[in-house]
């Protein structure tokens, strides 16, 4: 047993460190902690400067550009970005499509594809969910008719996530709807410039148009964009939401999120002294960080698990329930610290060039608070989690 | 023993709810939220027809209830519908502390407020105040016949639509001091006065008031000079029982919402309802909901009692309603899923009033203090 890095690792983290010094811009670090909207030109030049230090596809064999990276450096390469309040990696493209195409996409595909994302030429969007069809995803109904060298795509997606920056999107869509549910499903790679697309944005409780409905009338679609074989999406879902599941816990985020409501903490005034003296307060602040600093080793433990080979199965969902609870406990603590500053709406469109109304960190952790219930809901909501635990676990009991 | 309302507040219960239920749907209400000004003048002019502000005043002071029960009634309705237009400020707190303190000259103003024609905000806490009632820097310093006015009040909710502020600020003492702090009413279009408005996450809006040597006459004191403390605790314990209240009738909406779209959306082939460790979560949320329901009971029926017992059991209530609340407004989006995550459904506005009540007046763990301190008083 050693909880410590080895050498190599240490070095490893200070060339990050040194990276993220100089290419990580102040305003965007700065924007990314105080929770504004990036947009889709700031995360594409930090896409472009992760490409340019070929650091983008950490996940990826190095036979496609990926960096080779053992489970403990891709460990620390996560860890240090968030701390360093970097933006993240829209994962889209990334970490759930390209995995997908590596394993079961043709030549052709992954010729044109592939390198298209790591340019940040193209960006992709998940067609996953859809108004009937979210925990039970097997359920969906967007169905593709085959029709001479095209598949004929009609039906809504919805929770799409950036999906108004995005050109291209994966689908599972039905291709049979005569068998089992699972066995009727085929992935699909859609030109979101097609006609018969319709981007609808959906506004979150926070305000802000983060997802989308996707509408597809009658969209034709080369039936060269079929990933695999049809009527095996299922088994390609499965692969990529084992995918999603990896750095679920959200570690560097909570950890982020800390050191913020401490700056917090200390800056705010209860009854004449800092907030992180009241007894209350530092209670509650230090139970979240006596989980959070378990659950760092708990990550570590599944990323040594990783590095010999052992994928996660159960623990990845594990993660997930205990990570966004960490999560969301921070985002409460931060909207009490900023106490009423937390009640106005604040939003660059009401404060303009005006300095900000209260403290500049109370503004966003309201808007936040909220808009984080979602880590509970997507990606498999924490009851899902649960029910795979207690299915897997229970399961090899009976 | 008697928990039935009383004949006159079934009545109005019964009232307001069929008029919020008929007038205050979710369009209506979103239509309010997107609108520039922040509430409707013309649900206002309504419900002050309705007798809906006057409830909130006892009929020496020109209306026909004002005790704590009236307002948890009428609260509790305001929180079902998710309400936004601003009873609490022009009506408990700035008409209340007219009432309590004013001259006859001065309460004239109430006719108006209760007639639904004259808002008015409390511009009370400060951009480091926090919860603490008694921390006023703004200053109040006389200046022959004139008091000179100079400070920065912080959120103060409906100052825009305001034609009259109460605005505390601090004659004697220090900071802390509960003596020497003092009320004025400023005019709206006072000289010296400035707000910065913007709207709020929960809905209405709110300003920062600056004070750059406002000069008001002395006969715009309300109450003694430097003796505003008392009556100032009391509406806050008011306001804790409005907002108390708010969240009650807000909590029985998000589980309502909740419970319908358990048995109504299907996955797996059944209504999720039928999964037990939803049903369990539920079932949950109904018994906190019955814990609330009983401190907001408990709160209104020590308004009117002498300052230690009142607000030992309102510190009780906020804090088992911030606790409760939050239960409450997060597993009703959880169990929801991603549809209560958009702005447009109701549960999305709802859940953000119960979560925003814990932002006035103090929070749960302020109240947990409170609570601790009173109990050893």
């Amino acid at each position: 047993m050693d909880l410590s890095y080895s050498p190599e690792d240490i070095a490893f983290r200070d060339e990050v460190r040194a990276f993220l010094d100089a290419k990580l811009s102040p305003e965007m670090s700065g924007k990314v902690r105080n929770g504004q909207e990036l947009g889709k030109a700031a995360h594409d030049e930090w896409h472009t400067i992760l490409n340019e230090q070929g650091w983008l596809a950490p996940n990826w064999p190095s036979e496609y550009g990926g960096c080779e990276w053992n489970a403990v450096q891709k460990h620390i390469f996560e860890m240090e970005c968030a701390q360093a309040n970097a933006p993240r990696i829209i994962p889209f493209g990334l970490t759930m499509l390209a995995p997908v195409l590596q394993k079961f996409g043709s030549d052709a595909q992954k010729a044109y594809y592939l390198p298209r994302i790591l340019s940040g030429e193209d960006w992709w969007c998940q067609g996953y969910s859809e108004p009937g069809a979210g925990s039970d995803l097997a359920s969906l109904k967007t169905k593709a008719v085959r029709d001479g060298d095209h598949y004929v795509v009609n039906g809504q997606k919805t929770w799409t996530t950036l999906g108004q920056y995005a050109n291209w999107i994966f689908c599972l869509v039905r291709t049979d709807p005569d068998v089992k549910q699972q066995e009727g499903i085929s992935f699909l790679l859609i030109d979101m410039d097609t006609p018969g697309i319709e981007v609808r944005p959906i506004i979150l409780l926070d305000g802000t148009p983060e997802v989308n409905e996707i509408w597809f009338t009658d969209v034709r679609v080369p039936v060269e964009n079929l990933v695999g074989e049809e009527n095996k999406g299922w088994t390609y879902a499965k692969y990529l939401l084992t995918h999603e599941r990896t750095n679920t816990a959200g570690v560097g985020y909570s950890q982020a999120g800390l050191s913020a409501l401490k700056r917090m903490a200390r800056a705010e005034v209860s009854n004449g002294r800092p907030l992180i003296e009241n007894p209350h307060f530092a209670a509650r602040l230090a139970q979240v960080e006596i989980e959070l600093m378990a659950m760092a080793t708990t990550n570590l433990r599944i990323v040594s698990m990783a590095a010999v080979g052992q994928a996660p199965g159960v623990e990845a969902s594990m993660l997930k329930v205990k990570g966004t609870i960490i999560r969301q406990e921070i985002n409460d603590l931060a909207r009490r610290a900023a106490g009423p500053y937390a009640m106005p709406f604040a939003s660059e469109s009401v404060e303009g060039d005006n300095a900000p109304i209260g403290p500049d960190y109370a503004g966003p952790v309201a808007a936040q608070y909220f808009n984080n219930r979602k880590l509970s809901i997507f990606a498999g909501s924490n009851e899902i989690q649960r029910g795979i635990i207690a299915k897997v676990k229970l399961g090899a009991m009976g | 023993m008697n928990f039935e309302l009383t004949e006159e507040r079934q009545m109005l219960q019964d009232t307001l709810r069929r008029f919020l239920a008929d007038r205050y749907d979710t369009k209506t209400r979103n239509e309010i939220l997107e609108s520039d000004a922040g509430l409707s003048a013309d649900i206002w002019g309504q419900m002050a027809e309705l007798g809906i502000i006057g409830a909130m005043f006892t009929e020496d002071q020109g209306g026909f209830g004002g005790t704590g029960f009236d307002l948890a009634v009428v609260f509790e309705e305001l929180g079902r519908a998710g309400v936004v237009e601003p009873f609490l400020d022009t009506a408990i707190l700035g008409g209340g502390l007219i009432a309590a303190l004013g001259t006859d000259a001065q309460k004239a103003l109430l006719d108006d407020v209760i007639g639904g024609t004259h808002h008015l905000a409390f511009a009370h806490g400060e951009p480091t105040s926090r919860y603490d009632l008694s921390q006023v820097q703004t200053t109040a310093t006389a200046n022959g016949d004139q008091i000179v006015l100079n400070g920065r009040k912080a959120v103060v909710i409906n100052a825009e639509a305001a034609g009259t502020l109460i605005v505390s600020a601090r004659e004697s003492g220090g900071v802390g001091d509960e003596a020497g702090i003092s009320l004025f009413l400023v005019s709206a279009d006072a000289d010296g006065l400035d707000l910065m408005g913007y709207p709020m996450l929960s809905g209405g809006r709110a300003a920062e008031v600056m004070l750059n040597d406002v000069s008001v006459p002395v006969s715009a004191r309300l109450g003694a000079a430097g003796k505003a403390y008392p009556a100032i605790a009391e509406r806050a314990a008011a306001a804790s029982v409005a907002l108390a209240a708010e969240a009650l009738g807000a909590m029985e909406t998000a589980t309502r919402l909740t419970g319908e779209y358990l048995m109504t959306r299907k996955q797996f082939g059944r209504p999720i309802g039928t999964f037990q460790a939803l049903q369990h979560r539920f079932s949950d949320l109904l018994i906190e909901l019955e814990q609330v329901r009983s401190a907001v009971i408990n709160a209104a029926g020590h308004l009117e009692r002498e300052a230690q017992v009142r607000d030992l059991n309102i510190a009780a209530a906020r804090n088992l309603i911030g606790r409760a609340g939050r239960l409450v407004a997060e597993d009703a989006i959880q169990m929801h899923g991603g549809i209560a995550m958009t702005q447009e459904y109701e549960l999305a506005h709802i859940a953000k009033r119960i979560i925003m009540t814990d932002h006035r007046f103090g929070d749960t763990d302020y109240h947990l203090e409170r609570f601790i301190a009173l109990s050893a008083a």
